[in-house]
């Protein structure tokens, strides 16, 4: 396990990069880039075929401190950037790291959407129920009755649940993990990763920082534990009564379906619309029509 | 003049000279989302791209669609997108991403009647100021305005090239009438158009600093994939790519920015001109009011005017010294825009004489005719 | 075409009878054969059938300006509303040429009758090609479009199948307009209205 991680330090991260990083001591998010990053060394991608992308937000900052190719965009947009990517060089392996705000609230039309189209992509969602980096406001899927600085009075609203969105949008294959389960979150991504087609990888995560202190949840070793407590495998939550699972947080695999992947499905109709144009075209040239001409 | 029957002429829209311009120069990529009178730019390249063994796609909206070709162009394609006014708001947040993170792509935008959703199929000019300044923060930006169906290839073909060699986005400003009229033109010889791509590092990926100054003050590009393995952020950035709030490398950075714009002025800035050499009154146009304004300069050489016509093409960074010497040779310019006054601002601030600027103001969503502008060159 | 020269064409009538669409084949004729200069454009309303439609040929001897008409040699009218918002825009020895039966009421003699959805029925069984027996009529008594050009450039626009409709329908618009004694009308359109003027 030490030589694993070794490898991993001196692979994956940016030495020329100004560390230290700007998580908090005990951040979630540190393992889940722990994870990915042991994922895709044990699945022997080669660093230059990958990209990570990411939104606004702690998780946003990820890319940062990793040696692929990283895009670090805007605000909710990151799968965005990450179809552009992945429609101009199929080739790449791209990771599209968010947070729940990022991802499904200012995020939430791109992707739903990213689901339905269905590109071969992979969007790891780190879940810590708050916008951290802006100070602790509430996010999407921050409980109904939490604190947050813009819910003191308790939150009125109720949380999305991520995985069950993208699976409901149309993702291939949806899984849900914890920082706490490090290496069945890392056994998760690989197969997230290794998906054809749009895969969606939930990461429940504690920021204790914000939403921990506030809701009196403890520290980021109470949080942990809470994970430990209350995970439950998918397997034996499909055998519980709603009332049992109240409270509970399911993990492993929510969805996994073979549908058609629309990057593949495009590339086969731009081979069949060249083909075609290219018989049209040695007749055009003859009579000396230009090729964008018609 | 008549046209040659030899050559080969055709009759194409303006938004499909756009296409035909993009292909020409060599765009492989296409992300938009409909909307009038932009559509047709979509339609066309969903059945061109293919053939040409590019992509287009579809987006959610049109922030998604920058998002797209931003991603796109980093990846390594030659990446447009194409809207109208509504959608431009839309896309101001990615327009600024794509100037600080120097991501080359074509932004066309078809001016329709504003704000908010305005008049969708009538023609306006109502965008030029925030084709300028739209997205927040001081940013370069380069903005060309298209007047025929000829100008809708040609400038487009240049607008890619300026990107790939700048960095940078380029804002093409068409309109209504532009892009729906139909006009018979040659088109260049294929080999004879010029296609400017993006200079990539000639470095060992050790050595690349993706945002290091040269004296271009345009960094060599390298794209996802390629093995540099660099970092691209929305975050000002040091030459290494990586954040930094360090005052003087935010400041180098922002300054070498609006520098290669300025260090490329002369490049950048198109202008043509019409009967200007003894003109003593002028009209500065852009755009289809620029076909008007010819009309009427050269009704009004027949009323005995001496009138002449500078139409702008590039209208940012704005044709400062051009303008400048334009407005010495004349007593009076007239400045005909379908909006209240955009780019007669700056001709106003560039103005050190005492030549009188006459604007001409048109907003009930059609386009001026030569009576409207021969009036005031007839009366100045 | 002389250099200085300018022709131009309004086709006008409602959304859905093909305006457009006649306008477009008339500059690719003259665009693609013919040794002018040519400019189209058009005006529309956000919906795709009914409400007005116009649409405008601009043919010069030299590249054009203005692209819009300035003031129309020929004006097309495929119904009554359209004959009346245009009218005043012919120039005075302007030609106005008409559907017979839709448009009743014509504000000058200096005009021209045919009922081309009548005989688009009749020649092809389709009221549908009205615009295209139209446009046979409109070319030939403008003079200003090679007939072999338009036809060209008439089948590379249509629809595939129904090239051999369109066509038949172009050649009856022409074949009427042959018929039309143009030295016969009065010079002016506004010959009717100087007495009342």
């Amino acid at each position: 396990m030490l030589e694993r991680a070794e490898i991993v330090r001196e692979k994956y991260l940016r030495h020329d990069k100004k560390f230290p990083h700007v998580w908090c001591p005990g951040c979630g998010n540190g393992i889940a880039m722990g994870a990915i990053l042991r994922a895709i060394h044990t699945m022997g991608l080669s660093k230059n075929e990958v990209v990570m992308a990411s939104g606004i937000g702690c998780s946003g900052r990820m890319p940062t401190y990793v040696d692929f190719n990283t895009i670090h965009t805007t605000h909710g947009r990151a799968l965005t950037f990450s179809t552009g990517i992945k429609l101009a060089n199929p080739d790449l392996t791209v990771l599209t790291v968010m947070g729940d705000g990022d991802a499904t609230a200012i995020g939430g039309n791109h992707f739903i959407h990213a689901a339905r189209r269905n590109l071969d992509l992979t969007a790891i969602i780190i879940n810590n129920s708050i916008y951290g980096m802006t100070g602790g406001q509430y996010s999407p899927t921050t409980p109904f009755g939490s604190i947050s600085t813009t819910s003191v009075y308790g939150h009125v609203e109720h949380a999305f649940s991520i995985a069950e969105l993208a699976a409901t949008a149309g993702a291939s294959f949806v899984a849900r993990s914890t920082v706490y389960h490090a290496t069945h979150l890392e056994d998760m991504l690989k197969l997230a990763i290794a998906k054809k087609g749009f895969s969606v990888m939930e990461v429940i995560s504690n920021c204790h920082v914000q939403y921990g202190k506030k809701n009196k949840l403890g520290g980021a070793v109470e949080m942990l534990n809470s994970y430990k407590d209350n995970a439950v495998k998918v397997e034996k939550a499909a055998k519980m009564t709603p009332e049992e699972l109240e409270g509970k947080i399911t993990i492993g695999v929510l969805a996994d379906v073979d549908k058609p992947v629309s990057t593949e499905v495009y590339r086969r109709v731009v081979e069949e619309a060249r083909v075609k144009a290219e018989i049209i075209t040695k007749e055009k040239e003859k009579n000396g029509v230009k090729r964008y001409e018609e | 003049m008549a046209i040659d029957e030899k050559q080969n002429k055709i009759l194409l829209q303006g938004n499909e000279a756009i296409v035909a311009g993009a292909l020409a120069a060599g765009c492989n990529f296409f992300a938009g989302y409909p909307i009038t009178p932009a559509s047709e730019i979509s339609e066309l390249l969903s059945v061109k791209l293919p053939e040409f063994g590019g992509t287009f796609i579809q987006m959610e909206d049109e922030i998604a669609s920058i998002g797209a070709i931003l991603g796109a162009s980093l990846a390594g394609a030659k990446a447009m997108t194409a809207t109208s006014g509504p959608g431009f708001s839309l896309m101001q947040e990615n327009l600024g991403y794509g100037c600080i993170a120097e991501v080359p792509c074509v932004i066309v935008n078809v001016m329709r009647g504003g704000p908010s959703t305005g008049l969708p199929t009538s023609v306006s000019q109502g965008d030029v100021q925030m084709a300028r300044w739209g997205t927040h923060g001081d940013h370069p930006i380069i903005v060309m305005a298209v007047s025929s169906v000829a100008d809708c290839f040609s400038i487009t073909v240049k607008a890619f090239n300026l990107s790939e060699k700048y960095r940078i986005p380029v804002i093409i400003l068409s309109d209504e009438v532009v892009a729906h009229t139909r006009e018979s033109v040659v088109l260049p010889e294929e080999d004879s158009i010029r296609v400017f791509d993006r200079v990539k590092p000639d470095v060992p990926p050790e050595w690349y600093k993706p945002y290091a100054d040269n004296n271009r003050g345009v960094p060599d590009m390298a794209n996802f994939g390629d093995g540099y393995r660099h970092h691209v952020t929305g975050l000002v950035h040091d030459e290494n790519g990586y954040p930094t709030q360090n005052g003087k490398e935010v400041d180098a950075f922002l300054r070498r920015i609006h520098g290669k714009i300025s260090k490329g002025f002369n490049e950048i800035q198109v202008t043509k001109t019409y009967l200007m050499e003894d003109a003593d009154v002028c009209v500065i146009a852009y755009g289809s009011v620029a076909r008007s304004a010819l009309r009427a300069v050269r009704d009004a050489r027949a009323n005995g005017v001496k009138a002449g016509l500078v139409q702008l093409i590039t209208l940012f960074p704005f044709p400062r010294k051009t303008v400048d010497a334009y407005l010495r040779q004349c007593r009076a310019a007239v400045v005909p825009e379908m909006n209240m006054g955009q780019i007669v601002r700056e001709v106003s601030r560039v103005n050190q004489t005492d030549c009188r600027i006459v604007k001409h103001n048109r907003i009930d969503g059609h386009l001026i005719t030569p009576d409207e502008i021969l009036k005031h060159l007839t009366t100045v | 075409m002389k250099s200085d020269e300018r022709y131009e064409i309004r086709f006008s009538g409602s959304g859905g009878q093909g305006i457009i669409t006649a306008a477009v084949v008339m500059a690719d004729g003259v665009g693609r054969f013919d040794n002018n200069h040519v400019c189209q454009t058009q005006s529309y309303g956000p919906e795709a059938r009914g409400g007005k439609s116009k649409a405008e040929v601009v043919i010069a001897g030299a590249p054009i300006d203005y692209p819009k008409a300035l003031s129309v040699d020929l004006l097309l009218a495929m119904n009554q509303a359209a004959c009346d918002a245009y009218f005043f825009d012919l120039k005075a020895d302007g030609l106005l040429v008409v559907d017979s039966g839709l448009v009743q009421q014509l504000p000058t003699s200096r005009s021209v009758s045919i009922p081309f959805t009548k005989i688009a029925k009749e020649e092809t069984g389709k009221e549908l090609v009205a615009n295209m027996v139209a446009l046979g009529a409109v070319a030939y008594l403008s003079g200003k479009v090679s007939l072999d050009g338009l036809e060209k450039a008439l089948l590379s626009r249509v629809p595939k199948g129904t090239e051999e409709m369109n066509s038949k329908a172009l050649h009856a618009g022409i074949r009427e307009a042959k018929k039309i004694d143009l030295s016969s009308l009065p010079r002016s359109v506004m010959d009717d209205w100087d007495d009342e003027l």
